[in-house]
């Protein structure tokens, strides 16, 4: 029992009992945390598979009585036309095809402002910093006051432009160009006699790869997420984000007493959800960096 | 006289800056701009309605007229009251929960790790559909819970409904500043710490006087961007205010904006008030940061 073990970090024998009376203690706390992020998801995934009776009948972290997640399925998908459907596919393009665009401009600019000698750089880019502390929110109105002088209220490209602009992105790609791209790599590429735009392609690109699923992941998310401009933007239900089709269910729901669109706005919560959990399981390593890239320095 | 390498230089950083920059000012700066000078005017209808509108020079009665507004106001008291509950403990929680993770005694880090930073995978408006739904009787098993050990608590009721929102958020972004938290921790050199325990410091005094002061800049930026949140509080009270008649349609800020613009058709004062609340975040961050600089130099 006294040997000094170097099995832990700390010397054995003084820690024993408290170690293991603390690691219980530390790990139950951190397993209540884990119950509150996890208990909501798991009412949304188990509410998602009941009828509409048993989702008021049945208590919410338990099964239904019955397995109704395929007609539920069913329904969301075949209801209004299958406008759901639509409402993905909207998503998709605002959001993935919106931030590949924002990301690539992002990566462009950071790597310009990194690696490049230009006049007035350091302005220019305290002009980037401002676009980072403008709250998103704050701007809504004044893209639909704008938006509303060159015709483009109510439009597909009413939401989609504002997600190809990302200031943080940029100040991201900044940094990781920095970190990632070396000098001399440059310096040897250009004594080759590589343009620079050559150079900016072939290599200094490849190599911020990490850089550029970063902020993809980020402003995927960011214009996922976003909410107020959708709202403000489009009255056309085909042109709608998940989000906001989702809302008009769950407001259509309490307003007009519809009270199968309860479960419908849960069914698409889900639907919608889901990927995006897959994803951010799969592609951990890249928003861990990121998040750290983007706190730290 | 620039060599031919400067000037490809900024020929190709005039290119590689040129789609983020055009952007920019389009849906950024322009905007910031036509709302600075739609700001100035207002709406007037002439005759009984049947002139049509037209645009008069009003200078800066909007601004006047929103900060004169009580609803106005009172949305930023909403705001005040939730930044004081929220922030605190938001960041407490993630401090604690990083403190926690990093102790050391932890088997199964990445789960953890995973399990608290997956809300913030779920948007804002799902998230606030979710909680809402589990703050509504007779569908939420929460209020069952509670209502069977006595508890009566109404979530949507006027004076909860700050807490409300501000457990919403809390739920979606409470892992995502543990793990900035936990990455900075994780810098912190081992010679450092091994000092303090061959010194006799605990694992809790270890945590507060070691660990603590060497990631107060990650933590800085942490209350900054949560203070920004606070002040955009949009998405969660307009979901509980679909749900729940006991808050106004000027219950934050935003709020009042979106009001002032689509249902009482006043695009300038609309545009007066969101770039107060730019203003307003804009003079928060410059203190915060002010701050937490000063602090870190003391």
């Amino acid at each position: 029992m006294t040997e000094p073990a170097t099995l832990g970090r700390r010397p054995r024998s003084r820690q024993r009992a408290s170690a293991l009376l603390s690691r219980t203690g530390v790990t139950a706390m951190l397993g209540l945390a884990a119950l509150y992020t996890l208990l909501p998801l798991l009412w949304l995934v188990l509410s998602a598979t009941k009828s509409r009776q048993d989702l008021f009948a049945t208590n919410g972290f338990a099964p239904g009585r019955h397995f109704a997640l395929l007609d539920n399925l069913g329904h969301l998908f075949q209801v209004d036309d299958g406008i759901y459907l639509r409402w993905l596919l909207n998503t998709v393009l605002y959001a993935g095809l919106g931030a590949l665009l924002a990301t690539a401009f992002s990566v462009a600019a950071g790597y310009a402002f990194d690696k490049l000698a230009f006049p007035g750089k350091e302005r220019v880019f305290g002009l980037v910093l401002l676009g980072v502390m403008v709250p998103g929110t704050a701007l809504a109105i004044p893209l639909y006051l704008i938006a509303a002088q060159v015709g483009l209220v109510n439009t597909f490209w009413g939401v989609f432009l504002p997600g190809l602009v990302y200031p943080f992105g940029v100040y991201l790609a900044r940094v990781f160009s920095a970190s990632y791209v070396p000098d001399e790599v440059l310096e040897a590429a250009r004594m080759d006699g590589a343009g620079e735009i050559r150079t900016f392609c072939r290599i200094a690109f490849p190599m911020l790869t990490p850089a550029f699923v970063t902020i993809f992941l980020f402003q995927f998310t960011q214009i996922w997420n976003s909410f107020f401009l959708p709202l403000v933007m489009l009255s056309d239900q085909r042109l709608f984000p998940v989000n906001l089709g989702l809302y008009e269910w769950y407001s259509s729901a309490l307003s007009q007493g519809h009270p199968q669109d309860y479960l419908l706005a849960i069914v698409g919560s889900l639907v919608s959800v889901a990927p995006l959990v897959v994803l951010f399981l799969m592609l951990q390593r890249f928003w861990k960096s990121g998040l750290t890239a983007g706190a730290v320095k | 006289m620039a060599s031919p390498s400067a000037r490809a230089q900024r020929r190709t950083a005039a290119l590689l800056l040129a789609p983020f920059s055009v952007l920019f000012a389009a849906v950024t700066l322009a905007p910031l701009g036509y709302a600075g000078w739609m700001s100035l005017f207002t709406t007037r209808t002439s005759g009984l309605g049947f002139g049509g509108t037209r645009q008069v020079f009003t200078g800066l009665a909007n601004y006047a007229n929103a900060l004169s507004d009580p609803a106005f106001r009172d949305g930023f008291v909403t705001i005040a009251v939730y930044a004081a509950v929220y922030v605190p403990v938001m960041i407490g929680g993630a401090l604690a929960l990083a403190l926690l993770l990093d102790s050391a005694l932890v088997k199964a880090r990445s789960f953890f790790q995973l399990a608290l930073f997956l809300p913030h995978a779920v948007p804002g408006l799902i998230a606030a559909l979710i909680w809402v739904y589990l703050y509504t009787p007779g569908l939420s098993p929460v209020v069952d819970l509670l209502n069977s050990l006595d508890l009566h608590v109404s979530f949507l009721s006027a004076d909860n409904a700050v807490f409300s929102a501000a457990n919403i958020a809390l739920w979606e972004w409470m892992g995502y500043n543990m793990v900035i938290f936990y990455a900075a921790l994780q810098a912190v050199p081992g010679e450092t710490l091994d000092a303090a325990r061959i010194d006799g410091a605990g694992g809790l005094r270890t945590a507060l006087s070691i660990k603590l002061p060497m990631i107060r800049p990650a933590v800085a930026l942490a209350v900054l961007f949560t203070v920004i949140g606070s002040v955009q509080l949009f998405t969660e009270p307009k979901v509980i205010y679909s749900a729940s008649s006991a808050i106004g349609s000027s219950w934050t800020p935003n709020l009042y904006v979106q009001t002032a613009a689509f249902t009482r058709n006043d695009f300038g004062l609309a545009a007066a008030a969101s770039l107060l609340i730019a203003l307003f975040a804009a003079v928060l961050s410059f203190l915060v940061t002010r701050i937490s600089r000063s602090r870190s130099q003391s």
